[in-house]
């Protein structure tokens, strides 16, 4: 029974992070908990994948003697679990293996060791939890073991402030869920998720548990503005730690979203549908505008993954606006396309963050402005590197295109809806995701551009050394799968059929009938695509040009000094840097959006003092939002401070009449 | 089968050998407008042939990903440009990508073009690079909201059905179609990196983009970019014909001898009809700003979503 061999992979993965407390310092403490991580992953993993594509009959749940002794300890495997236990357990078996190779550099091993399989197993556990209780402790577990990995450099700057904020937005968004669990299970207290599911809920309380969803589920997938901490914590982990934190845990978000959303609410009104179309738009432009202007390049990443929540949260928004309005087909295209960009950033986004992790290991700088060249001394990460920035730019034939696709497709069955407000509103997220998409591209030219390519920048970049086989091999795995969900999407597409059957009610066209692997979301006349064919059809007519250049025209190559329009300066700081490149697009975007201002110091003729170019830029989201929030609590806190001196007498009155006040409330209540 | 095949190979053969002639023909025409005799329509075919003889010069640190791009980048135009009905729809491969899919592929070209141009690490590369995303970045999207506009009307992304539909007597005159065809207009002349956005012209001046790109490249390396360009302007050129004017393409499962000709000719007045248009307009216009590129192409966005937004909201009166 599959949920047996995930629940004891999550005890084994227990165990470990138990045991690692005493062997983390030891030289072979390192190999045992990766490998043991690898393990339960791969066999977790396997085990979710045979329950998606095979499901067997009968009851999947299972009730532990645990937690609340009058609810138990619920857990259940359906479709839905079963595809975010395999994505959980691909980014956990990419992360381990790195772990493997790459946790030999790490300082403070004891740091990283425990937390990492409890950081696993808690995100298991949030998927397979199937009452409140289980769930908000899990993900709480969850919360807190990434916190402890975050804060495993804790000396470095940044990094505590970076904890204590993630620490923050961590228990608000856990505290919204609570009280969103406590609606749902209303007045009567049916906490177990099966209770909940039948209970008709009433419009208020329905729109009060989308709100608060959105928030606590929002904020830990990073939905801007609720993103602040993302870009702060993401990047502060070890590199694979990093990779979970992006490509995995912000999906378990997603879960928490899906399933509170659409499975124990069960119907939703329309207009909560423009609400998540809102949030998904807002963070998928805003994202990649905030990565446009990174030059650190984990947080570059970490921005990105912004962009591509907002994406998913777009296709959800869509499938919500279909559901609401009884469009079952429609809403199985937005929802597979939503869930397959889950599987595929998981995917492009590990891959990233690896590579970074990489490229950080080889030459100690995060910093792209201090990078350039790697392209020749690492030559194995530079192409994996690029693989994962094709996939995340969207571009054919990688895997990232063909959610994108599938959106876009989505997008255009809008018209059909009947209210006003989806209608002008569909259109307009419509031309902000390709607008993300656009940008994306020029976010990856750039950051794969100044990382890889040009001529070094520092001598930790001339020097950099190609990392160990066991992290390459992680990250090869990953470009692998990318390609293969590229070329193949069919297959991915008929494993989420059920999982959109059980959700939305209906299921997209059976993709393995159609001719050649094509993929057609609604009907072969209304649009086709086919990665497999693309990708041969151009690898093809590349070869043909290539051969018959070198058969029939010149095939000779001689090296000379770059031309450079007959002025080539030796010093590598007359490359373009990752400031100078995205400057255009900080002119026409960020001058509105991060009033961004370029201020130039010119010394007077004569003078020798150096000129200067200065670039400011102000984050909206703390600017707006958080520094007068976090003033209004400061305030606040100093007011009540008085309380702390009074005199015996006015702490007994105060007593007094708070009594006073609470039984007048209780005899007055209706 | 085999004569469905024949034709797709011939379409292939077609755009490949046709594109050149486009761009000598552009040439032409503009040197004599501007009273000059301009040198032959078949001199971009020399120009190849020259390229390809000669050897290359490769930057010393030039890197395999420089090497492969100008390959790839061919390759991808080539593809998406045999995926546009010229003078037939319905061809046999024609369901292997939508517009959208072909957007991408051109998207997937430029990206690895914008990556070479970053190779050698020079400061033209970077600026060509630099320029040439942040033109994407507002002429994609704009693209697609185009497609959305043709998609809403045929009902489908997929190019033959909406140059089918948009044959057919039943879309009549829309208000979203002029505005998508003016975007798509203006989209077609900043991908191109014609007057005013680009000058495909110039050479040693701080405003080109795509020609800074590309400014280390030379022989066959150089000699697959041009043909790219070539290409890419044949593609755009045959879009509009097939969306606007699509007079005489022979529909899904043919046609004799007779209308293989008369949509022949057809595809060759509409080419010699759409470069003679560009030149006239290229000789009239002066080059702009690079920073008033953004407005141009802002303006092509919000046309292009005005037209996709007319069509939502007019659905239902």
């Amino acid at each position: 029974m599959p949920i047996l061999v995930a629940l004891w992979c999550t005890a084994a993965l227990l165990a470990t992070a138990v045991a690692a407390v005493a062997i983390g310092r030891h030289p072979w403490g390192r190999p045992l908990v990766y490998g043991v991580s690898l393990t339960a992953s791969m066999v977790a993993g396997a085990a979710a994948l045979v329950h998606l594509v095979a499901p067997p009959g009968g009851d999947l749940t299972v009730i532990l003697p645990l937690g609340l002794p009058w609810l138990g300890m619920h857990l259940r495997l359906d479709a839905l679990a079963a595809f975010f236990l395999v994505v959980v357990n691909l980014g956990a078996f990419a992360a381990s293996l790195y772990g493997i190779g790459h946790g030999r550099h790490e300082p403070a091993p004891q740091r990283v060791l425990p937390f990492f399989p409890a950081f696993l197993a808690g995100m298991t556990m949030v998927v397979l939890a199937a009452d409140a209780f289980t769930f908000l402790l899990s993900w709480e577990f969850m919360s807190l073991a990434s916190w402890a990995l975050v804060m495993a450099h804790h000396r470095d700057a940044g990094n505590s402030r970076a904890g204590y904020v993630y620490l923050v937005m961590a228990s608000f968004g856990t505290l919204a869920l609570l009280l969103a669990c406590g609606l749902l299970a209303g007045p009567a207290g049916g906490y177990a998720f099966a209770d909940m599911r039948g209970g008709g809920h009433d419009a208020t309380t329905a729109t009060l548990v989308l709100v608060l969803v959105l928030l606590g589920a929002g904020s830990k997938a990073g939905l801007v503005p609720l993103h602040v901490w993302l870009p702060l914590a993401h990047p502060a982990a070890p590199s694979h730690v990093s990779a979970l934190m992006s490509g995995v845990m912000t999906k378990v978000a997603v879960y928490g979203f899906v399933r509170i959303v659409f499975d124990l609410l069960g119907g939703s009104p329309w207009w909560s549908a423009m609400i998540v179309l809102a949030f998904g738009g807002a963070s998928a432009v805003l994202g990649v505008l905030y990565a446009l202007m990174q030059t650190d390049l984990k947080r570059l990443l970490a921005y990105s993954t912004i962009e591509n929540v907002g994406i998913v949260f777009i296709g959800l928004g869509l499938a919500l606006a279909f559901q609401s309005n009884a469009m079952g087909t429609a809403a199985a295209l937005a929802f597979t396309a939503a869930l397959l960009h889950v599987l595929n950033h998981a995917l492009f986004k590990s891959l990233l963050f690896l590579g970074a992790g990489a490229v950080l290991t080889a030459t100690g700088a995060r910093d792209v402005e201090r990078l350039g060249g790697l392209i020749r001394r690492m030559p194995v990460t530079s192409a994996l590197f690029l693989v994962g920035c094709v996939a995340i730019s969207a571009l054919p034939p990688l895997n990232g295109f063909v959610s994108e696709w599938l959106t876009f497709q989505a997008v255009l069955q809008s018209p059909e809806l009947p209210q006003w407000g989806l209608r002008i509103m569909v259109p307009a997220v419509g031309a902000l995701l390709a607008l993300a998409a656009a940008l994306a591209g020029a976010c990856f030219v750039r950051a794969f551009g100044v990382t890889f390519l040009g001529r070094p920048r520092s001598t930790a970049a001339e020097t950099a050394r190609e990392v160990d086989r066991v992290s390459l091999a992680a990250m090869t795995v990953l470009a692998a799968l990318c390609v293969l969900a590229g070329l193949l999407p069919g297959v991915a597409i008929d494993a989420l059929a059920p999982v959109a059957e059980a959700i939305v009610g209906a299921r997209m066209p059976a993709q393995g009938a159609s001719a050649w692997l094509t993929i057609v979301p609604i009907a072969e006349s209304r649009g086709s695509y086919n990665g497999l064919l693309v990708m041969v059809f151009v690898a093809g007519s590349a070869a043909v040009a290539a051969l018959a250049i070198h058969r029939f025209g010149s095939r000779a190559t001689r090296r000379a000094p770059a031309w450079d329009c007959g002025f080539p300066v030796p010093s590598p700081a007359t490359q373009y840097t990752a400031g100078s490149f995205s400057q255009p697009i900080r002119r026409v975007f960020a001058t509105l959006v991060f009033r961004a201002r370029e201020r130039v110091e010119m010394p007077p003729p004569g003078a020798t003092a150096p000129a200067r170019l200065t670039v400011e830029w102000r984050d909206p989201a703390w600017d707006g939002l958080y520094t007068p929030f976090a003033g209004l609590v400061t305030a606040a806190a100093e007011r009540l401070n008085r309380l702390q001196y009074l005199t015996i007498r006015r702490y007994l009155s105060l007593v007094f009449a708070s009594l006073v006040g609470l039984l007048l409330a209780v005899a007055l209540w209706p | 089968m085999i004569l469905e095949l024949l034709v797709q190979g011939a379409q292939m053969a077609l755009v490949l050998l046709l594109a050149p002639l486009l761009t000598g023909f552009v040439r032409t025409v503009k040197a004599r407008l501007l009273r000059r005799r301009g040198p032959s329509i078949l001199q971009p075919y020399r120009d190849l042939a020259r390229l390809l003889r000669k050897e290359v010069v490769l930057a010393e640190n030039a890197s395999w990903l420089f090497r492969t791009t100008p390959y790839l980048v061919v390759a991808a135009t080539w593809v998406a440009a045999a995926l546009v009905p010229t003078f037939a729809t319905g061809l046999i491969f024609s369901w292997t990508a939508d517009l959208i899919a072909i957007i991408a592929l051109l998207a997937s070209a430029r990206f690895f073009l914008a990556l070479a141009g970053m190779d050698v690490g020079t400061s033209f590369g970077g600026i060509g690079s630099s320029r040439e995303v942040m033109i994407a970045s507002l002429a994609e999207p704009a693209m697609i909201m185009i497609v959305f506009t043709l998609a809403l009307v045929a009902g489908s992304t997929q190019l033959s059905t909406v140059a089918t539909v948009l044959a057919g007597p039943e879309v009549g005159l829309r208000v979203s179609l002029g505005l998508a065809l003016v975007a798509l207009v203006m989209v077609a002349i900043a991908e191109n990196g014609r007057i005013p956005v680009d000058n495909p012209a110039t050479h040693l001046e701080l405003t080109m983009v795509h020609e800074a790109m590309v400014l280390e490249y030379s022989g066959r390396h150089l000699a697959m970019i041009e043909l790219a360009a070539a290409i890419k302007l044949l593609l755009y050129v045959s879009l509009i014909a097939a969306v606007f004017a699509p007079w005489g393409i022979v529909p899904a499962g043919g046609g004799g001898a007779g209308a293989w000709a008369a949509s022949l000719l057809a595809y060759a007045a509409k080419l010699a009809v759409g470069g003679f248009l560009l030149a006239l307009f290229e000789t009239a216009i002066a080059k702009m700003r690079v920073f008033r590129v953004p407005d141009f192409l802002g303006a092509a966005l919000m046309l292009g979503l005005l037209g996709t937004l007319l069509l939502f909201v007019s659905r239902s009166l």
